[in-house]
């Protein structure tokens, strides 16, 4: 379906076929999205397959030297001419040997300990601890305050986590390297076996600066992200499986794996929290589209009428509303939390008290019609920059024909916004599922009752899993949320990755 | 007959002139509540931080007493004895937090800028084996939920030992920075790719390439990325709250006028909060004006084409 066939249907065609596409786009979106990670663990795994490929084959057809590489790192350079390479594999075989036995192997061990006994829990043994040395309480004389005997050799279960992931990253860079050093130990034979000489370390450091530049230039921005992005998040999808919550909290208490009882709890088996859960969900969903929806519309309708040919001073508007989307957002949100507080602001000014955020309802309404107020100068800006693109000759040729300003509104100006925004819109609806500050900074999440777990009626997804982690620690059931909100956003994002020419363009995924 | 035509012409075009005015002047009626009503918290915000009045809110818009105190309280407070304390005994040191966001968010942005350039060129102008894997794996990144992983960056960082600190701070800002490379891979794709291969002809390497080309002609995304990653540190809260903790002298501005609305001292402190909101929203509104067109570039680029 191509903009001619678009243009031609009806407006209720048209919002029908961008609703339907939309929906319909959902399934499409977990089918690519389990795509896109199967096409990811495709080309790790066909990348792990390159790197064996003709492992058997250079073991049997290399010299000596290639095959003393298979276990000692950097011999077969070495024994090819390259000391420099050879000397820097060697290291780095030593260097993770040494890391393994000194560090590495410890964690590998106590991930998964069994027969673990706790001073908390008296004749019970446990398996699926993270860590083996429970720490041993006993009772202080003087205050009665439990205290831990075992200080210096007690586990903790966080530190033997991370680390854990550490050295499985670790391993796996190490690995690569030795499938490097394999190779570069073949390739150095097969030259030298013509008769010429291999590569000097010298001029091979070079090409790091040209055919390899892309390691140099990756190398710092990627072990950045391992360290302090990929490493977090595998560390928070492994706590969805564990019991680290408020009880179960290092030092002082170990944690331990309980498979998938966080998701069964979350999703049904805990009334109150599947119920509180539900709920959540709804609501964020539904604050999703009306906050999506109303700074849309209205937003487009703003630039429009400052667009207008004949309205004078349109940079002044234009500035008036973006000064107010320039102001860093939790200034002008705490502001209106002030003035909209139910003995604050505008409620002292009137002399009234209306429970703008307050009450479950007129908060769900406040914060909406407050992210208008938040979110319609950024539509304003972006649409004022789309509006200029619509050929003026089809407005001519429309007034030709005798619309009124109304008719071309509806056929040309919407539908072609429309057409062209609906990656941003998707983009925007994504982002309000995430859309912490406005909940937030205005009601908190609150008005809390007390049969929601640990959440308010105006909490969204993201807002929730905030409190469950910095109120309550309870890890494990944000760890829950998040991957769940990973799994609305991913879709979300594939809808738009799918309808957007421009991506397919760059081919990523075919 | 002509008469009468131009006659019911010449009353047609009056009156279309007449509709005509009559909407614009709505539209002018309509535009103009609108701004009162968007600048209107804006303007509170501004009286509010000169109302020589103590307390919340008062029952009248205007304060009776104006006054600068306000500006001048969030920098210097006294004991009891009239003397000046010194920062780190105030109870709330404005000026402390206004240094540290300072500095964390001026080495953040050295150091994201580069990152988001190396990666961004990276991805747009050099083809290798596992590219595609790379933007897969960024993608997949990209869509976990911001701070779903905090607790566990703290953890990190107390290894590390740096929680609590700005040097903690400024890497997690700074680490990130890899994700963010969409919009100036846009840029860099629009770089004709001949000035690469040209200088290729002429014995340069990719480095040089890098280095003595395409920057050189990258100066208006060098200025957005600049810009967009030192605004950050001024306007995050959730990461630095769950951060920082009760590190009252290592936080942040937008974390520490967050705490001065403490029920405790709301009352004693509101005004100040007001003078501390408008002093940091002042210079970030002028950095966003001067941006806005490159925001909006940003944001629509890919959307564009659709």
């Amino acid at each position: 379906m191509d903009y001619l066939d678009y243009v031609q249907m009806t407006t209720g065609q048209k919002i029908g076929y961008k609703i339907s596409s939309f929906f319909g786009g959902i399934i499409p979106a977990i089918g690519t999205l389990f795509r896109i990670i199967g096409a990811f663990f495709k080309s790790l795994f066909s990348l792990i397959g390159n790197g064996f490929k003709g492992y058997g084959y250079r073991f049997a057809n290399g010299d000596a030297g290639t095959k003393l590489s298979y276990i000692i790192m950097g011999a077969g350079s070495l024994m090819h001419r390259q000391v420099g390479k050879g000397l820097l594999f060697l290291a780095a075989e030593v260097a993770y040997f040494m890391f393994m036995a000194n560090f590495g192997m410890t964690y590998l061990t106590k991930i998964y300990s069994t027969n673990v006994t706790m001073s908390d829990y008296p004749n019970m043994i446990f398996n699926g601890v993270i860590g083996s040395e429970a720490p041993i309480k006993e009772k202080d004389m003087l205050t009665g305050v439990p205290k831990i005997v075992n200080v210096d050799t007690v586990d903790d279960s966080n530190r033997i986590l991370l680390f854990f992931i550490l050295t499985v990253l670790v391993s796996i860079a190490f690995f690569a390297i030795y499938i490097t050093n394999t190779k570069s130990a073949y390739a150095s034979y097969e030259v030298l076996k013509e008769g010429k000489k291999p590569i000097g370390t010298i001029d091979e450091l070079k090409m790091f600066l040209d055919e390899r530049f892309h390691v140099t230039l990756l190398a710092i921005p990627v072990v950045l992200l391992l360290l302090f992005t990929v490493l977090p998040i595998l560390f928070t999808i492994c706590i969805a499986f564990t019991n680290y919550d408020i009880d179960h909290q290092p030092p002082g208490n170990l944690y331990w794996w309980v498979g998938f009882a966080n998701f069964a709890d979350v999703f049904y088996s805990n009334p109150m929290k599947s119920e509180t859960f539900g709920k959540i969900l709804v609501w964020t969903l539904v604050w999703a589209v009306f906050a999506t929806f109303t700074n849309y519309i209205f937003g487009i309708i703003l630039a429009l009428l400052i667009n207008k040919k004949e309205i004078k001073f349109k940079g002044f508007w234009r500035t008036m509303f973006v000064i107010t989307a320039a102001v860093p957002q939790f200034v002008t949100l705490l502001i209106m939390r002030l003035l909209l507080g139910e003995t604050t602001g505008l409620n002292v000014l009137w002399g009234t008290s209306y429970p703008f955020l307050t009450d479950a309802n007129w908060a769900r309404v406040t914060v909406i019609v407050v992210n208008m107020w938040v979110g319609i100068p950024y539509t304003m800006l972006i649409s004022s920059g789309l509006l200029m693109n619509i050929p003026e000759d089809l407005y001519e040729s429309a007034r030709i024909d005798g619309a009124n300003a109304f008719q071309q509104f509806t056929k040309i100006t919407f539908p072609y916004i429309f057409f062209v925004t609906t990656p941003y819109l998707i983009t925007t609806f994504v982002g309000n599922i995430n859309n912490f500050n406005v909940i937030f900074f205005l009601t908190g999440g609150g008005p809390s009752p007390a049969s929601y777990y640990k959440a308010g009626q105006t909490d969204l997804l993201v807002t929730w899993l905030y409190k469950l982690t910095v109120n309550t620690s309870d890890f494990n059931l944000a760890a829950v949320i998040g991957i769940f909100v990973f799994v609305i956003c991913a879709c979300g994002s594939l809808i738009t990755f799918n309808m957007s020419k421009a991506s397919k363009n760059e081919e990523e995924f075919s | 007959m002509t008469k009468m035509t131009a006659q019911s012409s010449n009353s047609k075009q009056a009156s279309y002139a007449a509709q005509r005015k009559l909407t614009n002047t709505v539209i002018y009626i309509i535009l103009s509540v609108m701004v009162v009503i968007w600048i209107f918290p804006i303007f509170w915000l501004v009286i509010q931080s000169l109302r020589g009045e103590e307390g919340i809110s008062t029952s009248y818009f205007f304060p009776k007493q104006w006054t600068l105190d306000n500006y001048v309280r969030l920098f210097v407070e006294y004991d009891e004895n009239g003397v000046a304390l010194p920062m780190d005994e105030m109870t709330y040191p404005y000026g402390q937090w206004i240094l540290n966001t300072f500095i964390v968010a001026i080495v953040s942005c050295v150091i994201s800028t580069l990152i988001i350039l190396m990666v961004s060129y990276t991805f747009s102008r050099l083809r290798f084996k596992s590219r595609k894997t790379f933007l897969n794996l960024g993608l997949i990144l990209g869509m976990f939920p911001g701070f779903m992983s905090m607790a566990a960056t703290y953890n990190i960082m107390e290894i590390f030992g740096l929680k609590q600190s700005l040097v903690g701070l400024m890497i997690v800002y700074s680490a990130g920075a890899g994700l963010g490379y969409q919009v100036s891979k846009g840029f860099f794709d629009t770089i004709p790719r001949s000035l690469d291969e040209a200088a290729k002809i002429d014995g340069a390497t990719r480095n040089q390439i890098f280095w003595q080309i395409i920057l050189p002609l990258s100066k208006p995304i060098i200025v957005y990325t600049a810009l967009t990653t030192f605004i950050g540190p001024w306007g995050d809260y959730i990461f630095v709250s769950y951060f920082m903790k009760a590190n009252q002298s290592n936080f942040t501005v937008a974390l520490g006028l967050y705490s001065m609305l403490d029920p405790e001292h709301i009352t004693e402190y509101f005004t100040t909060f007001c003078a501390g909101a408008v002093l940091i929203a002042i210079p970030i509104t002028i950095l966003f004006i001067i941006m806005q067109r490159y925001y909006v570039a940003g944001v629509t680029g890919g959307a564009v084409k659709g």
